[in-house]
């Protein structure tokens, strides 16, 4: 493999080539090992290198050399997923990328083995798949924002973990940052008027004016008010996030900013003008310590129209898109940031959508093959090769086009006969399941007592009656799992356990097919160990309110989500009195009649 | 022909006697009727008054029993055989017209130009 041999930020380069040599290493890393991945770091690091002339290119494929006039002012440029703008995005993303060190909603869980995506494929082979619309500058490319992920690692961070890995502190930190510096201000917000009340009692007490029943009224409303502000507290802010944000969450950094400045000058008053003089009069200071009080749940207030009532009124209709199949689904939003309203989508999504089948995509090879026998160089589906000779490919496609389509005939008649062969599969596993439902029932308390003595039944649990008759189904269930392309959503662990649940509810044989019927939304077939790893890609910062025509894009490997932004419409609602009165009516017939 | 509540309806009218003929099993009379007190008013083309629910003569048919008997089209019917026809409803005056025990209908119909003529002869002075 040949490499630029120009010297030019050689240590820049090499950091970004090993980057993408590390991300091709299977990823099934668990944070417990990162002292293994470190050496594993040193090993590949010495494999990489544009300017080192080093040909050691057994990890990597034949590509085309990558372009060493990469994104060289940021280190953090992002990684790329398709190439489709390159250039054009660069000053964003070299703005963006600054901001980007600076994020507090570290995006590391670090208890749960870190993976980058869903099951266990490595990143670089989705990328791969791609084939040949690369261009040989893939190494700046499009601009990826990180995932909102809940138990990954995003690809800035990993590279961010390479670059610091030797002094950095360890994953934990970095996650729980923005966590414990909210709730270490909120418990410093919290103890700061007790602090006020108990400082002059415990310093300068003899010489404290008496204060008598005022200070106690005063004393039960603190009491009371502070009690408030721990539950709205705990009911508001103590809830497990959903997900974590590429950016600041603007709201949030700057309710805590205000609580901290606003903490922070009642203590600076209270410092020069309280602790200093000694001051006498207790009552003026428990009178501080109440406003304190009021202060802060006003705060509170102000924290909960930002942060919960502002978005609830709706303005703007997001029409989502899933760029495979089609699907597709509006909703109602309000005033909401992208990456809020990235999050929000990404919540229904999981519950609305119908699961994604990679396996109900692609027109059947039959028709394809049929239509391109004749030439062969042609390769119809998602992708056309482009051909060495553009003369030969131009004629072909102008004999193409002569040549009578008949594909769409095919086509129809090749679906009439698959959904007669879903419909007659599915009639068999109607029958038999029904059958197999009536082989068992369930057992009464008081037949258990009259039949035991004459014939003794077999007394079965749910799981044993659901394997009794699994049985005479698990044929007709296979192959009507076979003709809808469901089979890899279902094993039979799974039929069995659902079977069982259904027993145990009383469910009658239909009820318990509603599942296997019709593609459930994604929810069903997740499971909750690992967090979904989704990139947001979009055209202006994501902190930025949405906008009418604003367009951005939500991606997994496979598929993508394109959000599309249109604002409701003002309404002018006009009003008409109609008086109950004056509903009057009146024949308009007019027959002839010949006699 | 304007109608006046509560005044009696004057108007100049002439006889008409038509002898049913006999076709198959029905007695024809050779005319179409429309109008009633049950039908739009406002959609007769023959009467001066829209408001006017009256029975008109829509068609007759040529070298039938009424044509013979010198009914014209546009004439309101006030009276078939006795029984007034100004206020009815369409199908009552259907029923009237198509007794199958008469045999003879005598009408008294009006029209305009039977106005206009009693108005110029009365204009005349008399030698």
């Amino acid at each position: 493999m040949s490499f630029f041999s120009s010297g030019r930020k050689a240590s820049k380069i090499d950091s970004l080539r090993s980057k993408v040599d590390l991300l091709r290493l299977p990823l099934a890393l668990s944070s417990k090992s990162i002292s293994n991945r470190k050496s594993q770091l040193g090993v590949v690091w010495e494999k990489g290198g544009c300017g080192g002339g080093s040909g050691a290119g057994g990890v990597q494929k034949p590509r085309p050399p990558p372009a060493c006039d990469m994104d060289n002012d940021s280190i953090y440029s992002g990684y790329s997923f398709k190439s489709s703008h390159s250039r054009s995005s660069r000053k964003h993303r070299e703005r963006r990328d600054r901001h980007r060190t600076k994020n507090r909603d570290g995006s590391i869980r670090g208890d749960k083995s870190v993976t980058i995506q869903a099951p266990g494929e490595p990143l670089l082979d989705a990328e791969s798949t791609r084939g040949d619309d690369r261009d040989d500058n893939w190494g700046e490319t499009t601009t990826v924002v990180t995932g909102t992920s809940v138990d990954s690692i995003s690809n800035e961070d990993l590279t961010r973990i390479t670059k610091d890995l030797e002094d950095s502190s360890p994953l934990e930190c970095r996650r729980y940052l923005g966590l414990v510096l909210g709730a270490v201000l909120g418990l410093f917000a919290l103890v700061t008027p007790l602090a006020f009340l108990a400082l002059p009692q415990l310093l300068w007490r003899d010489t404290l004016d008496p204060c008598g029943t005022p200070c106690e009224g005063l004393y039960i409303s603190l009491a009371f008010k502070l009690l408030i502000l721990l539950i709205s507290t705990w009911a508001l802010f103590l809830r497990p996030p959903r997900a974590t944000l590429p950016r600041f969450f603007i709201f949030r950094c700057l309710l805590l900013a205000l609580v901290f400045l606003f903490v922070a000058s009642y203590w600076l008053f209270y410092g020069v003008r309280v602790l200093e003089p000694r001051e006498t009069d207790y009552r003026g200071i428990v009178g501080y310590a109440a406003s304190l009080v009021d202060a802060l749940l006003f705060i509170q207030y102000l924290a909960l129209v930002l942060l919960e009532v502002r978005h609830l009124q709706p303005a703007f209709c997001l029409k989502v898109v899933r760029t495979t199949d089609g699907a597709s689904h509006f909703y109602n939003v309000g005033h909401l940031s992208i990456q809020r309203a990235a999050v929000w989508v990404l919540e229904q999504y999981y519950s609305d959508f119908p699961v994604y089948n990679p396996a109900l995509l692609n027109l059947p090879k039959s028709i394809l093959t049929k239509k391109m026998s004749a030439f062969k160089v042609y390769n119809l589906g998602e992708e056309n090769s482009t051909n060495n000779s553009t003369g030969q490919s131009r004629a072909m496609i102008a004999a193409t086009a002569r040549r009578r389509d008949n594909s769409h005939n095919e086509y129809y008649y090749e679906e009439a006969e698959m959904e007669r062969r879903v419909r007659k599969r599915k009639a068999r596993l109607l029958v038999s399941v029904e059958e197999a439902f009536t082989h068992i029932k369930r057992q009464q308390e008081e037949e258990a007592a009259a039949s035991s003595p004459k014939h003794p039944r077999e007394v079965m649990d749910p799981r044993e009656a659901a394997q009794a008759i699994f049985a005479p189904m698990a044929r007709a269930m296979q192959k009507y799992l076979r003709a809808t392309r469901q089979q890899s959503y279902h094993s039979m662990e799974s039929i069995i356990n659902h079977l069982q649940f259904c027993i145990t509810h009383n469910m009658t044989p239909k009820a318990f097919l509603e599942r296997y019927l019709s593609p459930g939304p994604t929810l069903q077939y997740l499971d909750n160990g690992r967090g979904r790893q989704w990139t947001l890609v979009s055209e202006e910062p994501v902190t930025a309110s949405l906008r009418e025509g604003q367009v951005f894009t939500l991606k997994r490997l496979d598929f993508s989500l394109v959000v599309t932004v249109t604002p409701l419409p003002f309404l002018r609602l006009g009003e008409e009195f109609i008086d109950p009165k004056s509903h009057k009516f009146v024949m308009k017939l007019q027959s002839e009649t010949s006699v | 022909m304007a109608f006046i509540p509560g005044q009696p309806v004057t108007a100049v009218v002439q006889r008409i006697e038509i002898q049913k003929l006999r076709q198959g099993d029905n007695l024809i009379l050779g005319f179409s009727i429309g109008g009633g007190i049950d039908q739009d008013p406002g959609q007769n083309p023959y009467s001066e008054d829209k408001t006017d629910k009256g029975i008109y003569v829509t068609r007759i048919t040529p070298g039938g029993p009424a044509d013979a008997a010198g009914l014209m089209m546009g004439d309101k019917i006030m009276q078939v055989n006795g029984w007034d026809m100004t206020m009815v409803t369409h199908d009552q005056a259907r029923r009237t017209l198509t007794k199958k025990k008469e045999d003879v209908v005598r009408l008294l119909v009006t029209r305009k130009s039977l106005e206009e003529a009693v108005k110029q002869s009365m204009s005349y002075p008399r030698q």
